[in-house]
């Protein structure tokens, strides 16, 4: 193991060590601060019943980042063929992240409903801008010699796009979505705090009523697994397509 | 077989160039020699059509063309090669872009691989080989543009004393081997003296073209050849009474 590997271990076990002993010597409530043993054993003991809203909770994350990049991909690529478009639309881009999204939060279940759509829109929404924003970044930074080569090549747009922005943009489009992976899972559990009949963050509310607080915890570290596995899975992407130095 | 005559660019109503004459004859090696800033990044849009001209006329074998486009290929100081592609796959994008032939190009890439010594290393990335093959693959591109006119930008300059002799020799391949008619746009007097067999000085904005130098020293040259010299003093000398206009 690296240093810098052993140190991160034991810093954790030092905090976790730290909270299992304050909690037991002090004798707190479980209902107040459950020992990180107790809610690890709830995590895993738990497992049939947190694994069905675990399920919706990541099939919403999921289907938001393929919105995101359904729609990001497009608009970044026009908005980098055609400056226009850019100027235009980088206003409202801006405007829209000025808007707290989570306040919205209330009137997407009002329009879309208690089900999944409200919750999918709201990590779309939050993944879209961070992916847009770093990509057309990524195509713009192409080295305008470059450029000029393929220019004198006669290549037609399309194929420039694929031979040279596409690829000279990934290491940044890449920067994006771990961004947005990241803050994915957050726009999720928001819509099901609101309200929802299912996932992760309906579960944590339910807990949270009744007092079940090592549930509360299980579910959060539920959460904290999916998104790291997120994230390692888009560093796997990342490793397997950029194969090459930049 | 290129003749510029009376070309001009102007910003804001300023002439970067105007009444600009060139004549280029086949398979000669000619260099514009300019000061820093005197329109050369302008000049080289404009011919090459990233910029449109503002007057006069350009005229290939015997036919006006609006810019000459698609019909030169460009060679850069900088090898310009794709890290995602093999050495094969960038020596091959002039051909992939333009959706041509791809077996014959395919063929003609591995001769030139052939010729310049890349034999064997068609499918290395380009960061797995050395400057000189990167080089050396950049010219098999430069070559697959199938163009008989070939503008070098600054080929030369800024590179150290190992890499400029090997590149001067590549660069002279082009001329010698494979027949092209070759303008360089620079400000630099050295690379323009160890390689063209005529030099326009320019003075700057708007360039100007003040003198003619003809050169008939064999190639490849040294650096420190006394004519050369003397001759670097002559431009110098210009290319300073220039700026002072």
């Amino acid at each position: 193991m690296t240093r810098s590997g052993l140190i991160a271990l034991g810093l954790i076990t030092f905090l976790l060590a730290g909270w299992e002993g304050a909690v037991r010597i002090w004798a707190v409530p479980v209902f107040i601060l459950p020992p990180p043993s107790l809610i690890l054993t709830t995590a895993v003991v738990q497992a049939p019943l947190i694994l069905p809203h675990a399920a919706v909770t990541g099939a919403e994350i999921v289907l938001g980042i393929v919105l995101a990049l359904a729609t990001a991909i497009p608009l970044a690529i026009a908005m980098f063929a055609r400056p226009v478009l850019e100027k235009a639309l980088s206003p409202f881009l801006v405007a829209s992240q000025a808007i707290p999204v989570f306040a919205l939060a209330p009137l997407l279940v009002i329009w879309l409903g208690y089900g999944m759509a409200s919750k999918v829109f709201m990590a779309w929404i939050i993944i879209f801008f961070p992916i847009t924003v770093s990509l057309v970044q990524g195509l713009k930074s192409c080295d305008p010699e470059y450029r000029t080569l393929f220019t004198l090549m006669g290549s037609p747009f399309i194929k420039t796009l694929a031979f040279l922005y596409w690829p000279w943009a990934l290491p940044r489009f890449f920067a994006g979505l771990r961004v947005g992976v990241s803050v994915a899972t957050i726009g999720a559990v928001i819509g099901e705090w609101v309200g929802a009949q299912q996932g992760l963050g309906f579960l944590m509310i339910q807990s949270n009523a009744r007092l079940q607080t090592p549930l509360v915890f299980a579910a959060i570290l539920w959460l904290a697994a999916m998104g790291l596995v997120l994230w390692t899975l888009v560093g796997i992407l990342e490793k397997k397509i950029i194969t090459w130095n930049t | 077989m290129l003749q510029i005559i009376d070309l001009a660019k102007y910003y804001n109503g300023q002439p970067v160039f105007s009444g600009l004459d060139l004549n280029l004859p086949a398979g000669r090696f000619q260099v514009l020699l300019g000061p820093s800033g005197c329109g050369k990044t302008t000049l080289f849009n404009t011919l090459t059509g990233v910029i449109p001209t503002d007057e006069g006329t350009i005229i290939w074998q015997g036919q006006t063309v609006p810019h000459l486009g698609s019909l030169c290929a460009y060679m850069h100081q900088k090898d310009l090669l794709l890290p995602w592609f093999s050495l094969m796959d960038n020596a091959l994008l002039p051909a992939r872009t333009r959706g041509r032939d791809m077996a014959g190009a395919r063929v003609r890439a591995k001769n030139l691989f052939s010729r310049l010594g890349l034999d064997g290393y068609e499918t290395h990335r380009p960061n797995q080989v050395s400057g000189g093959m990167r080089q050396r693959c950049a010219l098999v591109r430069t070559l697959m543009f199938d163009r008989d006119l070939i503008l070098l930008d600054e080929p030369l300059s800024a590179l150290d004393a190992i890499t400029r002799q090997r590149l001067q020799h590549l660069l002279l391949l082009l001329q010698t081997e494979f027949a092209k008619t070759i303008l360089m746009i620079t400000h630099d007097v050295d690379e323009a003296l160890l390689l063209a067999d005529d030099i326009f000085v320019s003075s700057s904005l708007p360039m100007t073209l003040i003198r003619r130098i003809h050169l008939n020293q064999p190639k490849p040259r040294a650096f420190d050849d006394p004519d050369l010299l003397h001759i670097k003093a002559d431009i110098l000398a210009h290319l300073v009474k220039g700026e002072a206009v």
